[in-house]
């Protein structure tokens, strides 16, 4: 009688582990999920000042005198092809294969590449000609705006290294695959914050 | 949690041998036709606005700005189902609760700050709404 209620009270602990146990998995993608939405939220202030301060020329060029569309369409697609090559490296990831996991995801980081390259180019060109962010209100909201994103996308592309080692040395383990989907989750997020930018900041900028 | 509420009979032993394989927790997600459909979407309404602007199509660019929004709006919508993989059922509801609460948030700061400040601009210079005046102000 004793050993049984002993027992039972032994094993009710263990149990109660066993169902957290694999909680934390859930835990870590909400969490990171969490992390995005406050990202969101800084990227709605930055767009909040860029639309209150998006006319503020004072004397300087306006949108439509600077911004180059084709090159931003360009860019619009470096980053719109890395999302796909991103969603294929986790279906590589799914099927256990190592080495197309780490191809897919070298193609998404040299698309990451080649996208702040031409942002840079952009960047050093407006600069070239006097039209830095000191040069009016307008166009300090407009780097700041650009600029965090391009900054996020830098970073990402960081990630991506620091995971292709782990996967090259580690191979796909629970934890990897877990830091992909976070990693997944930043890169899918990058893209739709662009959408905001691309068409608020550059297509209603050549507009007016 | 709550997954296992919903589904009580069955879907028990199943979950417990997903939470076995972290991983695999969202098994049926990624899916190569998903990101394929997401990626062609995204493709066609990233195309229109650009041309919209580029060729001049509509005329008057207050009706333009509003259509390249609302394609802006549902491309964003396509990349939340398709490759941030969105549904009501994610994280027994929590990252859609999170989502909308966020979009409230950034509605409130989006329209509330131009708003506010619109007003204050158009208020604190009656009558005077000239271009110099303008540029003055913001130098």
């Amino acid at each position: 009688m004793t050993t049984n209620a002993t027992d039972a009270t032994q094993n009710l602990p263990s149990s109660h582990f066993y169902v957290r146990e694999h909680h934390p998995e859930q835990g870590t993608l909400l969490g990171f999920w969490l992390y995005l939405m406050s990202d969101c939220l800084l990227f709605a202030a930055l767009f909040a000042t860029y639309a209150l301060l998006s006319h503020s020329y004072a004397g300087g060029p306006s949108g439509a005198d600077i911004f180059d569309l084709p090159l931003v369409a360009l860019n619009t697609g470096f980053l719109l092809v890395s999302s796909i090559t991103f969603g294929f490296a986790m279906l590589q990831m799914q099927l256990k294969r190592v080495n197309g996991t780490l191809l897919w995801l070298g193609i998404t980081g040299l698309l990451g590449a080649a996208f702040i390259g031409l942002e840079l180019y952009e960047f050093s060109h407006l600069l070239g000609e006097g039209f830095g962010p000191q040069r009016s209100a307008f166009l300090t909201a407009f780097f700041a705006l650009v600029g965090t994103h391009g900054l996020h996308v830098s970073f990402g592309i960081i990630w991506i290294i620091v995971i292709m080692v782990q996967v090259k040395r580690f191979g796909l383990t629970t934890d990897n695959s877990r830091r992909l989907m976070c990693l997944s989750m930043f890169w899918h997020f990058l893209d739709v914050v662009w959408i905001g930018v691309f068409t608020f900041v550059y297509l209603m900028g050549v507009l007016q | 949690m709550s997954e296992h509420n919903a589904h009580p009979p069955s879907g028990d032993s199943h979950d417990h041998y997903q939470g076995h394989h972290g991983e695999e927790t969202r098994p049926g997600h990624s899916t190569l036709k998903g990101y394929m459909i997401g990626f062609v979407l995204s493709v066609v309404l990233t195309a229109i606005p650009f041309w919209l602007v580029m060729a001049n199509v509509i005329e008057g660019s207050g009706l333009t700005a509003l259509v390249i929004l609302a394609f802006a709006a549902a491309q964003i919508f396509v990349h939340m189902v398709y490759f941030l993989h969105m549904s009501p059922q994610a994280e027994g509801g929590w990252n859609l609760l999170a989502l909308i609460f966020t979009l409230i948030l950034v509605f409130i700061a989006l329209a509330g700050s131009i708003w506010v400040m619109y007003n204050l601009n158009v208020n604190m210079m009656p009558g005077v709404m000239s271009e110099p005046v303008l540029e003055m102000q913001s130098q």
